[in-house]
C-alpha cells in the first residue's frame, strides 16, 4: 500500500476549481412556530482540493450545512460562493443542484433497481454530451481504476457495502464534480471496513483532484483523511475550532500510529468532547 | 447439462420440503375420506365432515368431467373475466397511482372519491353493474375490476410515495429533469409494490369473480356445468351434486394457485435486483 501510494503524486494543489467560501450562513428552521437554529453564524473557507473534514456531534447541524452547499435546502441568512459564484445568499435563499456537487450519502443512494455499471453512468447518461458507449467506457476504466472490475454487472445489493461506498464515489466523480460532499458515508460500516475505505477514498482522490466536504463525528476519521479540521459547536453549529492537519499527503495507514497524529488527536479529542456532552445533555436527536 | 437439469429436477422432487408437501396433501386427504365415510364405518357421521362427499368420489366425477365441455367452458369464462377485470384495473390503476403520488394537485382532487370508494366491497357494486352495463359479461367484469382496482392504486401509491429523498436528491443533483426523475427513478421504485399489489390484487379479483356469477346467473352459460365456475358451483348445489361443488372448489383453488405463480414469475422478471436478497 505504502509503496503504491508514493507512485501517485498528490495532485491537490492542481486543483483550480471548487473553493468553497461559506459567509455568515445562519439556518433556522421553520422560522413562522418554534424556530429551531440549526447553523449559527457560520464562516468557513475551504481552498480548491482541500479535504475540509467537519467534526460535531450527531444533530449538531452539519448536515445543513452540506445540505444548503448541495442544494437541497435553503438558508435563512449569509451567503455560499464556489470559485466566486454564489451558490445562494440575499434573494436566492436555495442554491440549485448541480453536477458540480455531489452528495455521497450516509445510507448510500445507488439506485437498487440499476447495475453498478448503469449506475456509475446515470449522471454521464443524463448530461447526455457523449453516447451511451463512450460513457460505459469511461465508467468501465473509472470501475476498473477504483478495483471495482468484475462487479459491473452486479446490483448494488449484491455486493459488500464497502465496495458499494466505493460504486457510489465513482459514481460521483463520473459527473466531474468540484466539490464532493460526504455525509458520514462510512458510519454504518465496521471499523476495519472502514480503515479500508479510508485509504480508498485517498488513492481515488489523489487521482481526481477535487475538492472534498466530509462531514463525520469521527475524529480519528477526520484528522486522518483531512488537510483542514473544523470542529463544531453542538446545535446550532459553528465552528468552534478550525486547524490545519499538518501530516503530510499521500497518507496510509501507518499515519494512525505516528506521534504526530496522536498529538493532534488529543489536542482536539477534548474540545469534541466537550461539544459532544453539551450535545448529550441537550438531548439532541441522531441524524 | 441436460443431465444436471434432470438431477436437479429429480432432486428438486425428491427434496425434503416437496416430500413433507406430498405427505402433508396424502394425510389431509385420507383424513377426509374417513371422515366422509363415518357413517358407514362408525355407523354415525361425525359432524360436519361426514356431511362431504369423500374425495374418491370426487375424483370420479372429477374424471367424468374432464369429458364434459361445460366444465371447461366454465374454467375458460371464469378466467376471461378475471383477467380482463385484473388487467383493466392495472392499465388505469398503475397511472391513477402513479398520478396520485407525484401531483399533489392531483391528489387532493382524486384521493377523497377514492377513499369513499374503496371500503364498498366489490359484491356491494353487483346491483348497480347490472344495471349499468348493457351485458352480464361486462357487468361481471366490473365487478371484478373493481376488485383488483383499489388493491392496485393502493399499492402504487403507496410504494411511490415510501420513495427515499434520497434518491430524488442524487438524480437531481446528476442533472435528471423532472421526466427522467419519474421514468428512472419513481418507475422502477415502484415497480416491486406494483408487484405486490397487483398479486393480492388477482386473490381478490378469484374471490369476486366467483361471487358475481353466483348473484348474477353466470351470464351467458349454455348447459348446467357451464357460466364461470362460480355459477358451476352454485348449479350443482341446486342439482345437488355435492361431489361437483367440491370440484368447482377444488379447481378455483388451483386457477389461484396458477395464477400467483404467473404473477411471482412475471414480477421477478421485472425486479431482478430482488432475487439475490
Amino acid at each position: 500500500m505504502n509503496a503504491m501510494l508514493e507512485k501517485v503524486k498528490p495532485r491537490t494543489n492542481e486543483a483550480r476549481y471548487g473553493a468553497i467560501r461559506i459567509d455568515d450562513v445562519v439556518k433556522i428552521y421553520d422560522p413562522e412556530g418554534a424556530a429551531v437554529m440549526a447553523v449559527d453564524h457560520c464562516t468557513l473557507d475551504i481552498k480548491a482540493g482541500e479535504i475540509c473534514m467537519i467534526v460535531g456531534p450527531s444533530g449538531c447541524g452539519k448536515t445543513s450545512l452540506l445540505n444548503a452547499i448541495a442544494g437541497f435546502h435553503d438558508i435563512t441568512s449569509g451567503s455560499i460562493h464556489m470559485d466566486g459564484e454564489m451558490l445562494c445568499g440575499p434573494g436566492k435563499p436555495k442554491a440549485e443542484p448541480g453536477a458540480d456537487r455531489i452528495v455521497v450519502f450516509q445510507n448510500g443512494a445507488l439506485f437498487p433497481w440499476k447495475t453498478n455499471l448503469e449506475n456509475v453512468a446515470f449522471g454521464p447518461m443524463m448530461a447526455g454530451k457523449l453516447s451511451k458507449k463512450e460513457i460505459h467506457e469511461k465508467a468501465r476504466a473509472m470501475m476498473a481504476d477504483a478495483g471495482l472490475s468484475g462487479t459491473e454487472h452486479n446490483y448494488p445489493g449484491e455486493v459488500s457495502s464497502g465496495l458499494r461506498r466505493r460504486v457510489e464515489i465513482v459514481r460521483a466523480l463520473m459527473n466531474d464534480p468540484k466539490v464532493l460532499l460526504f455525509d458520514e458515508p462510512y458510519r454504518a460500516l465496521d471499523s476495519l471496513t472502514r480503515s479500508v475505505m479510508h485509504e480508498s477514498l485517498l488513492e481515488i482522490y489523489y487521482k481526481n483532484k477535487v475538492t472534498i466536504f466530509f462531514i463525520t463525528h469521527d475524529l480519528e476519521e477526520a484528522i486522518f483523511l483531512g488537510h483542514k479540521l473544523v470542529i463544531m459547536t453542538s446545535r446550532p453549529c459553528r465552528p468552534k475550532k478550525i486547524l490545519e492537519v499538518d501530516i503530510p499527503h499521500p497518507r496510509d495507514y501507518s499515519v494512525l500510529t505516528s506521534p504526530r497524529f496522536r498529538e493532534l488527536l488529543e489536542e482536539t479529542s477534548e474540545v469534541v468532547h466537550e461539544e459532544a456532552r453539551k450535545s448529550f445533555a441537550a438531548g439532541e436527536k441522531e441524524g | 447439462m441436460a443431465m444436471n437439469r434432470i438431477t436437479k429436477i429429480k432432486r428438486s422432487i425428491f427434496s425434503r420440503s416437496s416430500l413433507r408437501a406430498i405427505i402433508a396433501i396424502i394425510v389431509f386427504l385420507v383424513l377426509w375420506e374417513c371422515g366422509s365415510r363415518s357413517k358407514e364405518w362408525l355407523g354415525h357421521s361425525l359432524p360436519w365432515i361426514g356431511l362431504v362427499p369423500p374425495p374418491s368420489a370426487v375424483v370420479l366425477v372429477w374424471m367424468d368431467l374432464l369429458g364434459d365441455s361445460g366444465y371447461w367452458e366454465s374454467w375458460y369464462l371464469s378466467t376471461m373475466r378475471v383477467m380482463s377485470g385484473f388487467v383493466a384495473a392495472m392499465i388505469i390503476g398503475i397511472p391513477l397511482g402513479l398520478m396520485m403520488a407525484v401531483s399533489r394537485t392531483f391528489n387532493s382532487i382524486t384521493f377523497p372519491t377514492f377513499e369513499i370508494l374503496r371500503p364498498i366491497p366489490p359484491l356491494a357494486w353487483v346491483p348497480v353493474a347490472i344495471i349499468f352495463w348493457p351485458t352480464e359479461e361486462l357487468s361481471i367484469a366490473f365487478v371484478t375490476f373493481l376488485g383488483a382496482f383499489f388493491t392496485v392504486v393502493i399499492n402504487v401509491l403507496g410504494g411511490a410515495k415510501a420513495i427515499d429523498m434520497r434518491f430524488y436528491q442524487s438524480a437531481q443533483a446528476m442533472g435528471s429533469s423532472q421526466w427522467d426523475i419519474f421514468r428512472r427513478v419513481v418507475l422502477p421504485a415502484t415497480i416491486p409494490s406494483i408487484v405486490v399489489g397487483s398479486s393480492v390484487g388477482m386473490g381478490i379479483t378469484w374471490n369476486v369473480v366467483v361471487a358475481a356469477e353466483m348473484i348474477s346467473g353466470g351470464g351467458g352459460g349454455t348447459s348446467g356445468t357451464g357460466g364461470g365456475l362460480g355459477f358451476f358451483i352454485w348449479n350443482s348445489y341446486v342439482g345437488g351434486s355435492y361431489e361437483q361443488i367440491v370440484v368447482g372448489m377444488i379447481s378455483i383453488g388451483i386457477a389461484g394457485y396458477a395464477s400467483s405463480e404467473l404473477l411471482r414469475g412475471i414480477g421477478g422478471f421485472f425486479t431482478p435486483w430482488l432475487k439475490t436478497r
